[in-house]
């Protein structure tokens, strides 16, 4: 009996300091908010003070010059066009492929678990490696030089993680029962994932894709690495020519000491969100799509 | 003899093993992937320490490879690889964790579906342009208030680099706070404890192992980010802690090389993989470690 008074001689609950400091917390991890928030505002707004009087017709259709004020980013936008395009046709496939592989066919044994294992590790391998692979491989074993192909190739390795993992997603969503349904209409394994599967996963699908072509849209490190050329005053003719790319352009202006070069870089960067938004928003959009059109 | 459907059977059936196996081949592109990282590290590694002595490389203060007096040791590129990491993680990791709290216990569920795709924009932003926004408007604000500042600085560059790896830290601990059931809390809750009780030690200690997860993603994500260091630490390779004077990372030097015209087969050539190799062995080694704990939480929870 005495322990127990004195534990209720001890115990104050002193619930007004100890909630106050509860409401102390909250404002603290709304400010961590704000002020990742805050970052973004103020990063958008640099960009555009520096750049937006830069943006003409003619910086979008002049070749780099070494004269800041005629300096335009239309081989780097070309090239960022052409990389991809040729991105999307290696890696949507191969990444569609893997993942309807693993999430439909792959039997549960020691090689389907490697592979998913190696798939979240090659996720969150350094860009800057990819571009020594493709440096290694496509560059000098495969002596594709530093080519448009090269680039494509290697960016692709390096979202064809991102792709898969997305695909994946889409196609568990897709609940057991449509494949139930398909099997036992008659249909082979292939013929169900081909016809309902497939169709009922492919906005998540895409989603996922575009915001991996987004992710490759804005990637530098692999594409110096492999070598391609900071300052191209034409636009590639095959996928064997060299090639620059819109962040790489924006990296070389920025790395010359004159100002008037740091507004350009400001200007292509603008062009460069404005690209992203647009994908992004498309993403977006598609996804607002699937989840009104398909309930299970 | 074989009836007509018996035919068809037997042409599907081939149909469906061939299909299956050329999705078998696309699955190990990965693993081909994987292996030709390594093979080609491995090989121009190899070739590089034909050349330089391991312990050169391992315990040489000096890295010069491009000046006459040639030094090979990594440790310049590694501190300052470290220094900046370790200013971006003091901002993400503090700011990420608080921000998923944030989300996932105070914001009304209305509010977290706005706010999180806002902050996750900052995950998207291309690392040329923080790098842009690292060198010209960070740096001159800083110097403002510290006169001493080198125009090219680690300091800068690791804070902007926090800013980008904010939304990696929020959304992953956020995710591993939302697992963790709601019983737990109302157990919590129904003891007498506040709203900042039950996070602290309901919530945060049972999600650990998915927050432990994306901090070491979060590090192995500073280790390997390229762009923001090479246009906004410098590429002077020196051996110093100071975060207020230029430096060199092993990415930025990865970066610096390959802009030059190294030919094939120079030892100009063959550090940017030995660099490489470091760079992947150490990211590697947390990403494992990262799967490693997240395959723990998974656990307790499914």
């Amino acid at each position: 009996m005495t322990a127990e008074r004195s534990i209720d001689r001890e115990f104050e609950p002193r619930l007004a300091l100890r909630k106050r400091l509860g409401t102390f917390f909250g404002l603290l991890s709304a400010a961590a908010i704000v002020i990742g928030l805050t970052t973004l505002g103020v990063l958008i707004a640099d960009v555009v003070r520096d750049g937006w009087h830069v943006l003409s017709w003619d910086f979008l259709t002049s070749f780099p010059s070494r004269r800041p004020e005629q300096a335009g980013i239309r081989s780097a936008l070309v090239g960022t066009l052409y990389l991809l395009v040729l991105v999307a046709i290696i890696a949507f496939p191969l990444g569609v492929a893997a993942a309807l592989y693993l999430e439909e066919f792959a039997p549960k044994n020691r090689l389907t678990a490697i592979i998913e294992v190696n798939i979240s590790n090659l996720a969150a391998v350094p860009s800057i490696v990819y571009g020594l692979l493709g440096l290694g491989v496509f560059v000098r074993t495969f002596m594709l030089g530093r080519s448009l192909i090269a680039g494509a190739l290697t960016l692709s390795l390096l979202v064809l993680p991102i792709i898969i993992i997305a695909a994946r997603e889409a196609l568990r969503a897709v609940p057991p029962s449509i494949r139930e349904a398909g099997l036992a209409l008659g249909a082979s394994r292939w013929q169900t994932v081909r016809h309902f599967v497939l169709p009922a996963a492919l906005p998540g699908i895409l989603t996922g894709t575009i915001l991996a072509l987004a992710r490759a849209i804005g990637e530098t490190a692999p594409l110096i690495t492999i070598g391609a050329l900071t300052y191209v005053a034409f636009t590639p003719k095959s996928i064997f020519d060299p090639f620059t790319v819109l962040p790489i352009q924006i990296f070389n202006w920025i790395s010359r000491p004159q100002p008037a070069f740091h507004e350009r870089a400001a200007g292509g960067i603008i062009v460069l969100l404005v690209v992203l938004l647009v994908f992004n928003g498309l993403a977006i959009f598609l996804r607002a799509r699937l989840q009104r059109r398909i309930r299970y | 003899m074989l009836t007509g459907t018996q035919r068809v059977d037997r042409i599907r059936q081939a149909r469906e093993s061939l299909i299956l196996s050329l999705l078998f081949l696309a699955a190990l592109v990965s693993i081909a992937t994987t292996i030709g990282i390594i093979y080609t590290l491995a090989i121009e590694t190899f070739h590089f320490f034909q050349r330089v002595s391991v312990v050169d490389f391992l315990t040489d203060t000096q890295w010069t490879p491009l000046f006459t007096d040639k030094h090979f040791g990594i440790w310049p590129l590694l501190t300052a690889t470290l220094v900046v990491s370790a200013i971006a993680m003091l901002v993400a990791l503090p700011l990420g964790l608080l921000a998923a709290i944030g989300l996932s216990e105070y914001a009304s569920p209305r509010l977290a579906t706005i706010v999180k795709p806002i902050l996750e924009i900052l995950a998207g932003v291309p690392t040329v342009v923080y790098g842009y926004f690292a060198l010209l408007f960070v740096t001159p604000l800083l110097k403002r208030f510290i006169p001493q500042l080198e125009v090219f600085n680690a300091l800068s560059a690791g804070l902007v680099m926090g800013i980008m790896i904010l939304p990696l830290v929020a959304s992953l601990s956020e995710d591993a706070m939302r697992a963790v059931p709601q019983s737990l809390r109302e157990a919590a809750y129904a003891l007498g404890a506040t709203k900042l009780e039950v996070v602290w030690r309901v919530v945060v200690p049972s999600s650990l192992s998915g927050i432990v997860a994306a901090f070491i993603l979060a590090v192995s994500r500073a280790i390997g980010e390229t762009m923001i260091v090479a246009i906004a630490a410098g590429q002077i390779p020196r051996f110093t802690l100071n975060p207020l004077v230029a430096m060199e990372t092993m990415t930025a030097y990865i970066v610096q090389v390959s802009l030059g015209d190294t030919p094939h087969g120079t030892l100009e050539y063959q550090t940017i993989f030995a660099v490489g190799t470091t760079l992947f062995v150490i990211t590697m080694a947390l990403n494992l470690l990262s799967y490693r704990f997240l395959q723990r939480f998974r656990e307790v929870y499914e």
